[in-house]
This record gives structure tokens, sequence and C-alpha cells, in this order.
């Protein structure tokens, strides 16, 4: 069936209880029904009954995050995620953007779903970092001025180190349990190389073969997630070919795995690939889900430190794991871990959404700062590079910078024995 | 829009600022209707205040200008009483969500309206307390909603309606006038008068709330009959036996079909009906009345009780019955939620009466009900792409009033009277019984802006005509009334 098709249907499960309001981190902020999923809902009747795609209308698809929450809480079953991807994709049909925006958008989808040009960018970031210009020009606001959005990119660039390569292939430490493929993803691969090390080691201490194919490109999922349809099905079908080769695909990054697992309605009408893609759907685990299916072998050592961890939208409502990285963590000997307040609003990082929504995403980012510094943690956990790379930035902005790690870091440090010193920076915090 | 309207937005936007008034027709139209669907009708400015000042202001505005107006909180009501009038003002308190201050040791709350309602119980659940209306929408609705409402919920067998619960609000009366009403003191209740009266007589601002210390212990069981009857004779036994649980909740088998493929809250397969019942209180008071609760649904003839062994437990049986509501719209296109009640003593013959209908009018219904308090909420289920299944569906639904009327019940329980209910006043009411009615409320708005063609059948005395009022006024001539 094809979309068209399914969308009266899709509108219909909606029985406008609003249960999904409270949940929503739009209306969270601003209590307006346009800005909620109920009313997101509605205003998509609305263009199915006729109304055409207006700036109002536009608008509020636009800041919708997409971080399905919404879709954990209603309890008719309504299917907002497909719905705000087909209704994106509409409007990325018919609705003329702004020059200014179609300049951002372009930047946008022509730079990060390409290592390539990602990697071709870290020099300059990187001298750029060290020149010590970057605090500069933040005072100055230039950047403000030209693009909120550029300003927005500038400002939640990680700290870069050095990137090493990963090899072909990583053998695993004693009696061969699985044999996985990785995905290393585009701003993970480049801007958090050590998330990928540390998943490829901890796969590997825990028994597994690891194949890290070079060819790799973007899974498609910021493409997905934009409405960007054929751009997404041929990364989607590049991804698919890569990892035939192998029967489970480990993924560290939420957002990513999450469209791996979409691409079964993604080439559902495609018949060529709508097999293929059903298969590479059924195979691709987030790291925690994998790691807790295949139980733990390797030994545990302490790790004294307190987390936070911090639930990614696309982990915990888009692929349902919120349990598994919390037991990994909790089996790790000293360390504790404490829960994060509205643990299911989103950080407003959500794909792209703090480049080209910039103002919502910095009071989304404020709001989980605070609960963030709340628990009182020395580090915080995420298993999505879009999340730790906002926070961390919200948290910077209030003065209270905390190290951010992902679950395999957390892991990593424990199985070698690393203890906290590897997570945790020695240097003083900053005094302002 | 007419240029009053348009005249009266611009003020607004002085008021308020251009951010928080929409008159964009596609912003609109979002608004137009609130839980109940099944009535709609846009707004022809919708405002977004965030002080109660505002809300004075706007108010002010609306009876100058002769624009009727109607407030609304979270808009999950399932009665239509916060349809928006077409021509009037849709006042939004969603944004006035502060908690103005918590006294533990007086055990009360103050609140902004459109604070929802479970997040007054986060709020003070540490200190070891509860706001005890419990809604199944408590996660959405808002506090503001359940005063004009008196909302009720699972628990108010035991702890009451809203009602109960709300010691003082301010109020914009419909000159435009901040006002406190508080329930201690000398005087008339004007309180109480005031909850309850679905938004007729003025808009809240604040609500000062009472708090409940949270239980000592609370036991919750799931148990599987084969039968409604059989359900519902443990029902009557329990009472019988002098318990008072703080809850007793009954759902038939198509509800609890459709609570499952909504929320997975496995319940005992094959059961014809389930009840929960949850006992509350000091420890050995609810040990030893729980052991007689399970003994009496043994011997009315239960076939499995499950006993919550945790909160997680106690929340995923509780899951099922919050959740059934929305979740009918798992296994049907669309269909409307009743809410009705009968004395108790009368739930077997009733929901034999609502089984003969749904019979033979070929129409489906679901039952979840509060059957402590004879609380029914029947669901008829249509699918509205069937031409006329609507209109059978309506029709099924008012039967089902008359049979509670008929018993001695009443046509609404909880969701109140709003639009949808209103042309069946008359059927519980004398005109004598209404004109009265109407009388309190022309005490408080008699130009008839506040919330205008809700609660009443037909617009009488002080009317429901939106303008302002010249002529007689409404009391004269009618001391005969009195």
């Amino acid at each position: 069936m094809s979309d068209q098709d399914d969308l009266p249907k899709l509108l219909g499960d909606c029985v406008h209880c609003g249960f999904c309001l409270p949940t929503c981190p739009t209306y969270v902020l601003w209590g307006e029904e346009m800005d909620s999923p109920r009313g997101r809902i509605h205003l998509m009747q609305q263009h199915a009954d006729g109304t055409s795609l207006s700036g109002p209308m536009v608008e509020h698809f636009d800041r919708c995050l997409g971080c399905m929450a919404c879709v954990t809480s209603c309890p008719s079953g309504v299917q907002y995620d497909r719905l705000i991807e087909m209704t994106r994709a509409e409007v990325e049909r018919e609705h003329p953007r702004s020059m200014k925006e179609r300049a951002i958008r372009g930047l946008v989808f022509q730079l990060f779903p390409y290592r390539r040009r990602l990697r071709a960018l870290r020099g300059p970031l990187r001298a750029y970092q060290k020149s010590g210009l970057d605090k500069l020009i933040r005072r100055s606001g230039v950047l403000e001025r030209v693009s909120p959005s550029i300003a927005a990119m500038e400002r939640l660039a990680p700290p870069l180190g050095k990137a090493p390569r990963l090899p072909e292939r990583v053998a695993a430490r004693g009696e061969r349990r699985a044999t996985v493929g990785m995905l290393t993803g585009c701003v993970q691969a480049e801007f958090f190389p050590g998330v990928n090390a540390a998943t490829a080691r901890v796969l590997a201490m825990e028994g597994c073969d690891v194949v890290i194919p070079p060819d790799q490109g973007c899974c498609g999922a910021l493409s997905l997630h934009s409405g960007r349809e054929d751009e997404a099905r041929a990364f989607a079908r590049r991804t698919v070919e890569t990892f035939e080769c192998v029967d489970v695909i480990v993924v560290n990054s939420a957002g990513c795995g999450s469209a791996m697992k979409e691409y079964r309605a993604l080439l559902a009408d495609d018949p060529a690939w709508s097999g293929r893609a059903d298969a590479l759907s059924a195979k691709t685990r987030d790291l925690a889900e994998f790691l807790v299916e295949l139980g733990p072998r390797a030994e545990r050592r302490p790790v004294p430190v307190t987390v936070a961890y911090h639930d990614a939208c696309h982990l915990a409502h888009a692929q349902g794991v919120r349990t598994q990285p919390r037991t990994l963590l909790a089996g790790i000997p000293e360390l504790t871990v404490r829960e994060i307040a509205e643990p299911d609003v989103c950080c407003g990082s959500a794909g792209t959404y703090n480049l080209f929504q910039p103002e919502a995403a910095a009071e989304l980012g404020d709001r989980k700062a605070l609960n963030v510094a709340a628990t009182e943690a020395e580090l915080l956990v995420a298993a999505n590079p879009g999340c730790s790379m906002q926070i961390a930035t919200a948290l910077r902005h209030h003065g209270a910078a905390i190290a951010v790690a992902h679950t395999a870091q957390v892991l990593d440090a424990s199985l070698r024995g690393l203890g906290r010193d590897t997570l945790i920076p020695h240097t003083p915090r900053a005094t302002t | 829009m007419d240029a009053r309207l348009a005249a009266l937005a611009d003020r607004l936007r002085g008021l308020l600022g251009a951010e928080q008034v929409i008159t964009d027709p596609v912003r609109l139209r979002t608004y137009e209707c609130d839980g109940l669907t099944s009535h709609r009708s846009t707004p022809a400015i919708v405002v977004l205040p965030d002080t109660a000042e505002q809300v004075a202001a706007i108010v002010r505005e609306c009876a100058a200008a002769g624009v009727p107006y109607v407030a609304r909180g979270s808009g999950t009501g399932l009665s239509g009483g916060a349809l928006p009038h077409a021509d009037g003002v849709l006042v939004v308190t969603s944004r006035m969500r502060r908690i103005l201050e918590i006294d533990i040791p007086g055990q009360r709350a103050v609140v902004e309206p459109g604070v929802i309602n479970l997040d007054v119980t986060r709020a003070v659940r540490p200190y070891g307390y509860y706001f005890a209306p419990d809604p199944s929408s408590q996660q959405i609705c808002s506090v503001g909603g359940n005063v004009a409402e008196n909302s009720g919920g699972a628990h108010c067998l035991k702890y009451g309606f809203t009602a109960h619960h709300v010691l003082a609000c301010e109020i914009v009366t419909p000159d435009g006038e901040l006002v406190e009403l508080t329930a201690d003191g000398p005087g008339y209740d004007l309180l109480g008068v005031f909850v309850g009266a679905e938004g007729t007589l003025g808009i809240t601002t604040k609500i000062t709330v009472r708090l409940t210390r949270v239980p000592e212990t609370v036991q919750t069981l799931l148990a599987a009959f084969d039968s409604i009857e059989a359900g519902g004779g443990a029902v009557s036994a329990i009472i019988a036996a002098g318990v008072v649980p703080a809850a007793i909740e009954m759902m038939d088998a198509l509800s609890i079909e459709a609570a499952e493929a909504a929320v997975r809250c496995e319940y005992p397969p094959g059961a014809g009906a389930v009840l929960i019942v949850e006992l509350d209180g000091p420890e050995p008071e609810v040990a030893a009345q729980f052991a007689e609760v399970e003994r009496l649904c043994r011997d009315a003839g239960a076939f499995e009780i499950r006993v919550a062994a945790d909160d997680a437990e106690r929340a995923l049986i509780w899951k099922g019955r919050k959740s059934a509501f929305a979740a009918v719209g798992r296994i049907s296109p669309a269909y409307i939620v009743q809410d009705g009640v009968i004395p108790r003593t009368a739930l077997p013959r009733v929901l034999a009466r609502i089984d003969a209908l749904s019979a033979e009018s070929g129409v489906r219904v679901a039952n979840v009900f509060h059957a402590g308090d004879g609380n029914l909420h029947p669901l008829v289920l249509f699918d509205d792409a069937v031409p006329g299944a609507e209109q059978r569906a309506e029709e099924v639904s008012g039967a089902i009033l008359d049979l509670c009327i008929e018993h001695g019940g009443s046509i609404t329980g909880e969701h109140g009277v709003g639009v949808d209910k209103s042309r069946y006043m008359p059927r519980m009411f004398t005109d004598a019984d209404l004109d009265t009615m109407q009388m309190v409320r022309c005490g408080f708005d008699p130009a008839g802006l506040c919330n205008p063609g809700k609660v009443f059948p037909t617009p009488r005395l002080c009317g429901e005509v939106p303008g302002v009022r010249r002529g007689a006024h409404p009391f004269e001539g009618k001391a005969d009334l009195f």
C-alpha cells in the first residue's frame, strides 16, 4: 500500500484525547495546540481535506522535533512517526522555501551525510578551536547575525582530538561468540572517533569478531527524518548492500539505528529492494540492545563514578531501548546511575533540529541541562552524538560543564580496568 | 472576520502581544474541538494569556464588545464544555501553568488553572502528599478544567470529587473583576456554586487545592470473572460488607480487548469482566479488608485473582483501565464515550438492558465503569465511514441515558453536560428546575457571554444570545419562581 492510501487511516487513528500533549517538547515549551502532536495531526487533516500548505502550517510541522515521545504516550496507536515523515516529504515536494532556508538546508544536507566532507572540515575546525578564535567569534556574535543556524553549528562542534582510523576487522578476544558488522556513522566517526574505537573494543572483548566495512556511507537518517525521501532511499540501498555480508549490524548512534530499523517501511514500495531492506531492518541492533541479548562475559572492573543516563529519543521512543543501557551501566562495580527528571522530553538536538530551529532547541537544551545538573552527576552518558553535543553545549552555557561519554566508553573503561580517569578529565573546572 | 471582532483582536494584541493572539484560520481550526470531536466550531479569536490580570482584561474587552468567550484548559473534556463559540474568543489557559505555592504543613497548594492535574501530585509527592482527584486523563487534563467540570476519577468513591479538594478559587467574573471564592467563612457557599458550573459563571485563574496524605499502604487486586453479572455480584458483596475501597472498577470483554491491544496490560485471557479493587489506609485495616475482598471475589465466581506485588505491577493493572477510552480507537474507527449514573443496585438490570439494546441495534457497546458508585461509561462503537452509523450510535447512546434516568440515576457522573448533553437536561429536570438554575447563572452573567450554549437546552431568561443586553432585567417578573 502506498503512503497516500495509508494517510486517511493513519490520521483517523487519532481520537483527540490529548494524552500526547505533556510529552511533546514544543507543547511543554509553548502550550499551544498547533505545536502539539494532536494539533499537528489536525493540521495534516486540514491539508488532506484540501487546505493548501500554508506558511503557518509548515512552520508548525518544521517545529516538530520528530522525537516520537508522542508515539510512546499514545493509547490509540497513532503512528505519528510515519505521519510526520510523510508530511515532511510532502512539504519538501510542495512548499517553496525561502532562499536563506534553502541555502542552510543545502549546506547541512551536502555536508553531514558525507564523511569525507566532514573529515575535510576537521583540520580547519581543529585549528580554529586551538587558535582561540572560537571564543572571540562567539563573543562578537557575528555568526548569530549572519545566520543563527551557522552559529548553532559552530557552538555545537565538540572539541576535536585525533581521529584514529579503525581497521576493517577486529578479532574477538577469547572464544568467538558472534560476528557483527559495525556502522561507524558520519558525525560519530568524524567528531566522536573515540566512541567508535570503544565500541569496537567492547564488542571484541565480549567475544565478537567486528567487521567494519571501510566503504560504508551515511545511513540516511538525517534525510529520512527531514522528508528527503529519495535521498534517504539512495543512502538506504547503499547501506543495505554494504552490510549484506553480516548477520547482525551493531549501531552505536540512536538516530542511525532507528533509521535502519525503518528501511523496511522506506523501501516497502520498491520490489527490487523491499526484501533486502526488510532483512537489514531485522538484523539491526543498538549496541546496548545487542550486548544485553548477548549477555556479559568479560570481567567488569570498578569505575567509581556517578553518571546521569540520558535517554536519546531515537533510542527510547523510536527503538524502545530503555532498560538495556541502564542494565549495562548498573553491571559496572562502583558506578552509580542517577535518573534525569523529565526523561521523556527531548534535549532539542533531534537530528538537524538544533541547526534549523536554533531558538527552540536552545530552550529545550537549557531545560535538559538544568535537569542534568540537578542530578549532581559527574558524567553524562548518552548514546547519540547529537544529544551529547547538544547537552554538553547547554551545560557549558550554564557554567556547569560536565564530562560526556557514550555507554560504549564507560563499558570500555570498565572492561579495560581504566577506572574513571579516561572518562573524567583531570583539569579543574573553569572558574568564571 | 467582521469589523467588530477585528477591532477586538487588535485590542487583545495590545494587551497580550501579537504572538499570543491567534486569528490565522489554519491555526484557529486546531482549537475547533476539545476531547469530544463530534461537536466542532472554530473560534474567531484564540488568546493565550499568561496571567490572571490578562484574563481579567480579556473578559473586560469581551464584555465591552458584547463578544462571547469560552475558557479552555488542555482540551480533554468529553462533553464539549470547552467547545468554542464561532463568533467568540477562546481563552486558553494552557500557558498559565505555574505552581505558585506549596504549603505542606497547611496541606494545600496554590496553582494556576493550566497546571496539569498529575503535575500537582508530582510536585508534592516527595513530601508524602498527593492531589486526590484522578480522572483517567490526569496526565494531561488541567486543574482549571477539573474545577469547571467537578471532575471525578477512579478514586472518587472514597475521596470525593474535585469539589472536595478545592479550598478556594480566584476567578474572573463576567464583569472582568478578579474575585476570591473560599470554602470557609460564613455566607453562601459560592465556591460550591462555582465548582462544576462548567465554565458558565466565570474563568478560574488561581486554585487552592487540598493535598491528601499518601496512604500508609495500598493494595490492588485484579479479579477476572466469566461475566459482568458475576463481577457486579462481587461489587455488591464488597460494599455490603462495609468495605469502602479507594477504587472499584469494572471492564467488560470488549473494553479489555481494546486495552490489551493498546497497552498489553495482560489481563487474564477469556475474562468476561475484570474488576480492579484498590484498598488504601493503615496497614492492619487494609490487610484485614483485603483478605475479605479476595474471599468475596472468589465467592462471587472469580476464576483468577492477581494481587499487585509492587507499584510497577499496580501501574500495569491501572494502565489498562486508564487507557481504556482512547484504546477503544484500536478496535473501532469511531466511538462515543457515554457517562451516566445509576444506583449501584440497578447495575445488573441496566447492564442487561444495555446488552439487549446493543443486540437489537447491532451497535457494539463496550463497558467501563466506576462500579462502586454506579458511574457507567458505555463506549458506543461505530464506523464513521458507514452512512447512518453515527446516528444509530447516537440513538443507542441516548437510549442508555434514558435507562439511567428510568432507574433513578443521572445523565452525567463526571464528564459534565457541556454542549453534548444539554438536550437531555429536560428529561431529568422540569422547566421550573431549569429556570432556577438559569437564574443562578444570570446572577453571575446577566449578559450571557460566558460560555454560552452549554448546560442548558434552550436560551431562556437572560438569554444565550451574544450581544449587550438591553431591556428588562432577566429577573424582572420572575419572582414567582422563587
